[in-house]
């Protein structure tokens, strides 16, 4: 070390005026900030639930099934997405599709979102585009495991991200919560 | 009878004053501590309490935290000494209250015939009682490191003694040339040598006379209030410190002696060092501006503008204070120790011998 740093005392002042700065600079723009200047920020503080960053348009976030124009689900409960899955987070029942040219829908369709880990191999597996992580939702959280399992209904309802990044859904209500 | 009563009233009057404001201070302290930092750090810091929607800037913080801690579950250690257990907050929080009572706030007030002192006692030995104030305070810590039966607890105990006596003695040390310039051990006495001016212009304040002993009483001083960069006896990355073991508001307690400590060396470096209650040029009848000028001002409105001056230097300081306790890291405990006793120590010693050498040169201030 140089004398200068071993004497410490102006390391302190240089470190002092650093931070004093800040202060002072950012003092500054909140005082403009609440004055009127809105461009003025101090602080690059993203103030979460009201306030959020742009999500990139490859997010995975809670899935949702896509549905027929009749309304019913396109998944024609092949199990590819149940066989892909590492987690082993997907259950599919499946059953016989009214229409006879569709060979097969899932009658039951639960995805136990405590499990997933969220890598997208269900998206990508899916031979129908049934399945999509699109909806932009990232706040569900559950009081108890069973809150987190996903039904088909719940999964059925969910709408795309809208264009501006905010999510067009509400968020389903866990089955173990009233609102 | 009537005489007596207004005597004591009076007295009640000043002690309620340094109460509630070292008090205050203290509580807004943790406001201030946050939102200091957050604006350094390009941030906002915390703004979520509200009451009826109102969040007033974050100001309700610390109401929310009393309330948290006075509501918390109060727990003792079973194996820990019950008595010096329960005593160690008081203790400690009652020595840091008590230490600002013969700070001055501002020189007399007369009320008719009468002559009212601005501090809540006035000793003849004012310095040496807040700093045998701030010594004792440290007792609570040892106690409480002591009786919690934890060994961290113990560890952060016996820190805070190392830390408190090598900071102490820089302290003195480092008041000693003070209390030579000015001639006395009574803090108004100081303040009031404080109000002369050097070469007809400069006001003859602490810093200006004795700047070394600036520097060196601010270093100790941060030391002896156990606040980073010398808070090896909290040390929360690797003991706990002295208060593991506490919680609820006994642990509230500790944090707030920490702030009324922080507040009571900002106190104790404004009365030494930035004049105390003294207004560059203003004396007790106006303004005598070094050029000859001369502006009037009420006996009442001098008292005003004393004390505010006193309470805006107390908030400068703390606010330096604070800003160092949010730039610098923490000092190892032995290099604590080097800094007190090979770095403090040695240049106390050799600033009282220089400002004495100086004094001898040329006369008495």
């Amino acid at each position: 070390m140089k004398l200068g740093q071993r004497f410490y005392l102006r390391e302190v002042v240089s470190g002092l005026v650093l931070t004093a700065g800040h202060f002072f600079r950012n003092m500054g723009k909140h005082i403009a900030h609440a004055f009127g200047q809105k461009s003025a920020r101090g602080a690059v503080t993203i103030q979460y639930p009201e306030e959020r960053r742009p999500y990139s348009p490859r997010l995975r976030s809670l899935h949702r099934l896509v549905r027929r124009a009749d309304g019913s689900p396109r998944c024609v409960a092949c199990m590819m997405c149940e066989t892909v899955c590492p987690a082993h987070c997907i259950y599919i029942v499946a059953t016989e599709h009214p229409n006879p040219d569709i060979e097969k829908m899932p009658e039951r369709f639960d995805i136990d979102l405590g499990k997933c880990v969220f890598c997208g191999y269900c998206v990508e597996a899916c031979p129908e585009d049934a399945i999509r992580m699109d909806t932009g939702i990232l706040e569900f959280s559950s009081y108890s495991r069973r809150g987190m399992i996903y039904s088909k209904e719940m999964l059925l309802s969910l709408e795309p991200v809208g264009a501006d990044g905010r999510p067009t859904s509400p968020v389903p209500i866990p089955a173990d919560r009233t609102p | 009878m009537s005489a007596a009563l207004l005597e004591a009233g009076i007295a009640f009057g000043r002690v309620a004053f340094i109460m509630a404001f070292v008090l205050n201070v203290a509580a807004i302290l943790g406001w201030v501590e946050r939102k200091q930092s957050a604006i350094m750090q390009d941030r906002i810091g915390a703004n979520r309490a509200s009451i009826f929607g109102f969040r007033a800037l974050g100001l309700f913080h610390p109401l929310a935290d009393t309330l948290k801690m006075l509501t918390k579950e109060d727990f003792r250690p079973a194996r820990a000494d019950r008595l010096l257990f329960e005593l160690a907050p008081f203790v400690s929080v009652f020595f840091s209250l008590v230490a600002f009572a013969s700070i001055p706030f501002g020189d007399t007030l007369t009320i008719g015939d009468r002559v009212v002192p601005l501090q809540a006692i006035t000793l003849n030995v004012g310095i040496l009682y807040v700093f045998a104030m701030l010594s004792l305070g440290v007792y609570g810590v040892m106690m409480a490191g002591w009786s919690s039966s934890n060994n961290y607890a113990l560890l952060g105990g016996q820190r805070a003694a190392a830390l408190m006596i090598s900071a102490e003695i820089a302290i003195g040390a480092s008041i000693m040339g003070v209390v030579m310039v000015y001639g006395s051990l009574n803090l108004q006495d100081i303040v009031r040598g404080q109000g002369t001016l050097l070469m007809g212009w400069l006001p003859a304040w602490g810093i200006i006379t004795q700047p070394l002993a600036f520097v060196l009483f601010l270093t100790a001083g941060i030391a002896a209030t156990k606040r980073i960069p010398f808070d090896t006896p909290e040390g929360e990355s690797e003991i706990i410190g002295y208060f593991v073991e506490y919680s609820g508001m006994k642990f509230g307690m500790f944090l707030m002696t920490d702030m009324v400590e922080t507040t009571v060396i900002a106190g104790l470096c404004t009365s030494m060092f930035l004049g105390g209650w003294q207004v560059p040029y203003l004396l007790a009848d106006g303004f005598h501006l070094p050029w000859g000028a001369f502006l009037a001002v009420p006996a009442l409105v001098v008292t005003l503008l004393q004390v505010g001056s006193f309470v805006t230097k107390v908030a400068v300081m703390i606010f330096i204070l604070m800003l160092i306790r949010w730039t610098l890291p923490r000092f190892r405990y032995d290099q604590a120790m080097r800094l007190g006793w090979l770095g403090l120590f040695p240049l106390s010693v050799l600033n009282i011998v220089l400002t004495g050498a100086l004094l001898l040169l040329w006369g008495a201030l």
